[in-house]
């Protein structure tokens, strides 16, 4: 059984529901099952239909509520159904202040479907707390942060936002894809809920489409689960438990890319090829030690700028090692190309006051030796 | 081709590399890009996933649309649907609805200023009389859940069409092997898969059908969007599933007639609602546009205090949530599905402490005779004790 004392490499392991009480099987049964018999009708089972309760999903949710440090967790389809469901705890009418170089994926919802239902939403700078300040409207409901961000690791300082919205009465939301709650538990600096896309770090192997929500208390919790089962967004119990089998290897190959990332950034700004580098671990980002007080590590995207999209271009071509896709946080290094992926649903003028330039490329770094993958690289970067 | 062949071979010829007759569950979520700018058609799997869409083309051809989006439970695919609409519209639904549509309609989707009238479907007049300048749609379930209230889909979807509404069918209950509403004019159609198409009550999954280019487009915006996709392996198993629909349906439908005629019979039983009895009121409309009857239907017992004991007393009937499975399953409305409808909707449509739902399996229709004949009898007697 999981409790506060232990470590977090041992919550991981024995999170509370690891073993099933029923066989004693050392790991949780997959209920392929989406109704459930009542033995008698005056006292229902503790689950009557998967879409409401799914053993295999009940046990994910309270493992990453374990090592979140929060009160429910939630799992869903995918990190954009979380986002989607936690977006949905406001009404016509609201206005949310969003870090500015949010997942394009979180922009295109704002801005496509929620103002239809007239959710309104304000895009800033969340390194600048004058911007956050400043976009308050007397509608203004909740703050959605995202630190570090993607592509360019901007660092917000979670406790200062979150202070300032608690004394307000706003929700406080952060995006934890990036850290995971190996490196940084936002519910311990005061955050309300923190939604993962669990499809990048938390598995790990770019094989499970998922998202998780935790909330810091339990009435949030009962919102949050009012909405799951009302939009009916839930992740599957296959995928539940292939998570699960990816989560207890989170923090050993957390460990083992950080290094590398570090490694990996360290050379690309020695590269005379390279303009820029973004890295929260590097002496010179201008945030780096706000990061590092709430934050245990510095993860393991780093992302570079070629100097021009013919630049890129060419290196994407050459590179031999990286996957080149979409995505993040997986065993196999992923070299993705912002300007034409993951923010493509951005318009362009809106991309390139935020950093995101036709040069910038994404690399996250996998378990591959971290040597094989610079040689690589050098070789791309000889154009 | 007929659809029991089509049926048969979803998936069987799309996999050219191996020739592997059931498609690979590709439990992959990125995809390499070749070069640059260039996609195998595959980019991430929330957008499209080689397993999903196989199962989506499947979807869309049997209920002959031009699009299927595959999502993670049959109230993800209506909350899909549902994000076509914005801020001041307005739906027409049926009145005798699935509470998980109600709650979403009632408790979420009002927050947004969205708004529904519930009528009887098949009253033009009446639904005449309930659109605003905000009216966008109308939803329609047929047959109704529980009481089995069949609506004329080919006379709504043309008087919905000439208001400029969309029509809306959930086809869950029937399924295209019964019932094929874009043909009768429908512009989407949405199933809770978890039901006949899975077939086995072991996937949860939601389906949406839509017509013409442009809603196509508009719903798998939304699908990527919102991200209530399917996964791979739910996928595979739904698919799974839908081999063995048509063999499924003709036993569903051939012991749903037969029970419903033997508790016709039952002094204890005071009504039995299936469309497949001449009395029904809606067994006309839905002889002419149905190819069967589903597995499902309710019945209202004399007795409410027969109820509690019936259940108890089952055996081989499972008592549960949800239908559409091979095991048979019976549900108390009013207390499981129907829970969320407040009383008074309830009782105007006649879901009330006396009604029960049998979904009928695909057991020997000898054996669920004699478990629920059995279980009437020891409720009767427990309450004559009584």
């Amino acid at each position: 059984m999981a409790n506060s004392e232990q470590d977090f490499s041992t919550k991981l392991i024995h999170f509370g529901k690891e073993i099933d009480k029923t066989t004693g099987a050392s790991s949780v049964p997959i209920y392929q099952a989406s109704t459930f018999h009542h033995f008698d009708l005056d006292n229902p089972p503790a689950h009557d239909y998967s879409r409401s309760g799914n053993p295999t999903r009940e046990a994910l949710e309270e493992y990453i509520a374990v090592l979140e440090g929060g009160a429910r967790g939630f799992a869903f389809a995918s990190g954009m159904a979380a986002i989607s469901t936690a977006f949905l705890l406001l009404s016509a009418g609201d206005h949310v202040v969003v870090t500015e170089d949010v997942y394009g994926g979180t922009y295109r919802l704002l801005t496509t479907v929620l103002n239809r239902l007239n959710i309104d939403s304000t895009f800033v700078d969340m390194t600048d707390f004058e911007q956050v300040k400043m976009a308050l409207k007397p509608n203004t409901k909740a703050v959605f942060m995202e630190t570090p961000s993607n592509p360019t690791l901007k660092i917000t300082d979670i406790a200062e936002i979150a202070a300032w919205s608690k004394e307000l009465g706003l929700l406080t939301m952060l995006d934890n894809t990036f850290m995971t709650p190996y490196h940084q538990r936002p519910i311990e600096l005061g955050v309300d809920i923190v939604i993962h896309s669990a499809t990048k770090f938390l598995s790990g192997h770019s094989d499970v489409l998922a998202g998780l929500i935790v909330t810091a208390d339990e009435s949030l919790g009962r919102r949050v689960k009012q909405l799951q089962n009302g939009l009916g967004t839930v992740l599957s119990a296959q995928e539940s438990w292939l998570l699960m089998r990816g989560m207890k290897t989170l923090q050993v190959r957390m460990e083992a890319s950080e290094k590398g990332a570090a490694k990996l950034a360290a050379w690309l700004q020695a590269h005379p090829g390279v303009e820029k580098v973004y890295y929260p671990g590097l002496k010179d980002h201008p945030r780096g030690d706000i990061h590092a007080k709430q934050s245990k590590g510095f993860g393991a995207v780093v992302s570079f700028d070629v100097g021009s999209g013919e630049r890129a271009r060419k290196m994407l071509g050459k590179v031999k090692l990286p996957i080149v896709a979409v995505s993040l946080g997986a065993v196999e290094s992923i070299l993705s190309y912002p300007a034409m992926m993951s923010h493509a649903a951005m318009p362009r003028e809106v991309r390139h006051a935020r950093g995101i330039t036709d040069g910038l490329v994404r690399y996250s770094v996998g378990l591959e030796d971290i040597d094989d993958l610079i040689r690589d690289l050098e070789q791309a970067l000889d154009i | 081709m007929n659809i029991e062949s089509r049926l048969a071979q979803i998936g069987s010829q799309e996999d050219p590399r191996t020739g592997a007759v059931n498609y690979p569950i590709y439990q992959s979520t990125a995809f390499r890009h070749p070069r640059l700018g260039q996609s195998t058609g595959f980019d991430y799997s929330r957008t499209k996933s080689p397993t999903r869409s196989v199962l989506e083309q499947a979807a869309a051809d049997l209920e002959n649309a031009d699009g299927g989006f595959a999502c993670s439970s049959g109230m993800a695919a209506l909350t899909t649907i549902f994000a076509l609409f914005s801020q001041g519209d307005h739906l027409i639904v049926s009145l005798d609805l699935y509470g998980g549509t109600y709650r979403l309609l009632e408790q979420i989707l009002s927050r947004y200023g969205i708004t529904a009238s519930y009528v009887d479907t098949n009253d033009i007049e009446a639904m005449e009389e309930l659109c605003t300048a905000g009216t966008k749609a109308v939803l329609i379930e047929t047959p109704t859940n529980p009481l089995m209230m069949i609506t004329d889909i080919e006379k709504v979807a043309a008087w919905a069409k000439s208001k400029g509404f969309l029509t809306i069918v959930d086809n869950t209950l029937l399924t295209p092997f019964l019932q094929r509403p874009l043909d009768l004019g429908a512009d989407i159609v949405i199933h809770s898969a978890t039901k006949y198409l899975g077939g086995h009550n072991d996937v949860l999954a939601g389906l949406i059908m839509t017509k013409g280019e442009e809603l196509t487009k508009k719903m798998g915006f939304l699908h990527n969007s919102l991200g209530a996709v399917l996964g791979p392996q739910d996928s595979y198993l739904l698919m799974r599933g839908m081999k063995t629909l048509a063999l499924r349906m003709e036993r569903h439908e051939y012991n749903s007639v037969k029970m419903a005629e033997w508790l016709k019979a039952h002094p204890a039983v005071e009504e039995v609602y299936h469309p497949a009895l001449p009395h029904h009121p809606g067994h006309e409309i839905q002889k002419r546009q149905s190819s069967g009857n589903t597995g499902i239907f309710s019945f209202r017992m004399k007795d409410a205090r027969t109820v509690e004991p019936i259940l108890r007393h089952l055996k081989l009937i499972a008592f549960a949530e949800s239908l559409g499975g091979v095991e048979s399953l019976l549900t108390y409305p009013a207390i499981q599905t129907h829970a969320d409808i407040p009383e008074e909707i309830r009782k105007k449509v006649g879901v009330d402490d006396r009604l029960l739902r049998f979904s009928v399996g695909i057991e020997h229709i000898e054996d669920l005779i004699a478990d629920l004949g059995a279980a009437i009898d020891a409720a009767l007697q427990e309450i004559e004790g009584a």
